[in-house]
């Protein structure tokens, strides 16, 4: 499936919540099951600055696509990575690049984050395109 | 029912935003130990400054000039009585507690030198932290800790062992904000003085709760913000012995702060116009007397006893939930409530609280080396002021043991 297909699918299923807080249920659920990265992984440059709650994400090539592992010690935390996983791995580096973001603000993610986890959001957001941004100019 | 005599629904209804819906969700400000909320007779005032009298102080010949300055200086003499200063330029004005502290630790760069030594407390706010890092590398001082238990109380003894004569000064809060944690700031004081050393008390989560003598203490600075009792954000003062204001250099040049310019030399002003550079928050200044006016109608003797009736009936129905633990649990402490559940991030508490009408602080509580000694990444922190309810405290707990099912 193609990012902007995941990223409609994503609103959709935000869109049949009635509240926030079971979006929040929804999303620790997303949480729990996020892939999670190899603990050999879990260094210090591998944490994603900008984010109160620790987050690690790991990027891995795998026959041209960019395959993301993650973990942090906040479940929401996790919840919100899983999201962004789903959105943005296992696509080829260039789609995640050229990719847009829009589908955060469709949820209204952001605005219901606190100000701290919002601009944790965005650190992550940044980082996986930097990954992208890496593996493309390998790849080239 | 709690057995105070304060009648809190009235009190209740001084606080325009403690009407106010958060997630649909009636608010519980349960965040007081980062600012408190402002009632309308403060408010009433800052309006009525803007409205009325809005003017530069101290320099103009209007009239306005001349109210706003006169309703400024009453201003600090308000402070002066509420905090029994000798006098009223012994207290100076300031944006806060940081500023505050920024002033007294600049100012000693001239008096410290290599190898003195400055003590301050294991359980500092970072703005009681790293201004005197900052001076002791400018200086070469040494900076040591006074250590604490698990339960949050400083050690005493060690304290002892540590001052001696080449201790110059002692840094300590009143009371911690992140613990709640009352520091015997009496004793403090007074050890520190037979050595030799200053002492500056951080008074800034002590004032909401208890009124500070600073000539019975013998305190030599003590500083503290408006916000955190009633006022509005951006001013504070710094209460400093008129021997030890005198002795300190100004820490910002402009106007105001000068007797006469020239270009070759300018001499400065008199206490306490040598330490407030530039035109002032004139009307936080003045809505800071007004809250303490506020505060001091309620009467602080109710307000700490009704705070401590609600402390204890919020930790006793906080314990009852498994795997609850509180850090700070010191004989003396105040309406602050630090806790964690096993297994689950503060952050991921305080998110979804939030989500049910709850405001709460989680976080460090800018008190790193407090959670670098529990080992923890942070805390939940609740912290109740005397417009808080026995009710509050109920959908707290709730929303506490609902968090908790949905997270783990």
């Amino acid at each position: 499936m193609e990012i902007k297909e995941i990223q409609a699918e994503i609103v959709d299923e935000f869109a049949m919540f009635e509240d926030w807080m079971q979006r929040y249920e929804y999303m620790i659920e997303l949480g729990k099951s996020l892939p999670m990265i190899d603990e050999e992984f879990k260094t210090d440059d591998n944490i994603i600055k900008g984010c109160q709650s620790k987050v690690w994400v790991h990027a891995e090539l795998q026959d041209e696509k960019l395959v993301f592992t993650a973990d942090s010690d906040a479940i929401i935390t996790k919840g919100i990575i899983a999201i962004l996983i789903r959105a943005f791995s296992n696509q080829k580096p260039q789609d995640i690049i050229d990719a847009d973001t829009e589908f955060i603000d469709e949820i209204g993610l952001k605005e219901h984050l606190s100000p701290t986890r919002a601009n944790g959001l965005v650190s992550m957001i940044k980082q996986l395109k930097l990954y992208a941004v890496a593996y493309q100019t390998q790849l080239n | 029912m709690l057995k105070t005599t304060l009648d809190i629904q009235k009190i209740r209804k001084d606080f325009p935003i403690l009407k106010r819906e958060v997630s649909g969700k009636p608010l519980v400000y349960l965040d007081n130990a980062a600012t408190s909320q402002t009632p309308q007779q403060v408010i009433d005032v800052i309006v009525d400054y803007y409205q009325n009298y809005n003017a530069n102080i101290h320099r103009g010949v209007h009239a306005l000039s001349q109210e706003a300055t006169d309703k400024y200086e009453q201003a600090r003499v308000k402070i002066q009585r509420h905090f029994n200063a000798a006098k009223p330029h012994e207290i100076i004005f300031t944006s806060g507690t940081t500023h505050s502290i920024n002033i007294v630790a600049n100012g000693f760069s001239s008096l410290i030198k290599k190898g003195d030594e400055i003590l301050v407390s294991a359980m500092e706010h970072h703005s009681n932290i790293v201004p005197w890092q900052m001076l002791c590398e400018r200086t070469g001082a040494i900076l040591k800790v006074i250590p604490m238990n698990q339960e949050g109380e400083l050690l005493m003894d060690v304290y002892d062992d540590l001052l001696s004569d080449t201790t110059k000064l002692v840094f300590c809060n009143h009371i911690s904000n992140a613990l709640g944690t009352i520091n015997p700031i009496e004793e403090i004081i007074e050890k520190a003085h037979k050595v030799g050393a200053a002492v500056l008390i951080d008074g800034a989560q002590a004032a909401p709760h208890l009124v500070a003598d600073v000539q019975k203490l013998d305190v030599d600075f003590y500083t503290v913000s408006a916000h955190k009792i009633c006022g509005p954000t951006g001013v504070g003062m710094l209460y400093g012995k008129e021997d030890w204001l005198n002795k300190l250099p100004p820490y910002q040049g402009g106007g105001e702060m000068i007797a006469e310019v020239t270009f070759e030399k300018t001499t400065y002003a008199d206490l306490p116009h040598k330490f407030e550079a530039g035109t002032p928050n004139i009307c936080g200044g003045i809505a800071f007397g007004a809250a303490l006016d506020y505060m001091n109608a309620i009467g602080f003797k109710a307000i700490a006893e009704y705070e401590y009736e609600l402390l204890t009936y919020a930790t006793q129905e906080l314990l009852k939930i498994d795997g609850l633990k509180i850090y700070g649990t010191a004989k003396n402490k105040t309406s602050v409530i630090s806790f964690n559940i096993k297994g689950i991030h503060p952050y991921d508490i305080g998110s979804i609280l939030d989500k049910l009408g709850i405001a709460v602080r989680t976080g460090h509580h800018c008190a790193q080396p407090i959670m670098d000694f529990y080992k923890i990444p942070g805390t939940v922190r609740a912290s109740f002021s005397f417009y808080n309810t026995k009710e509050e405290v109920d959908v707290l707990v709730k929303g506490v043991e609902r968090a908790k099912a949905m997270l783990l």
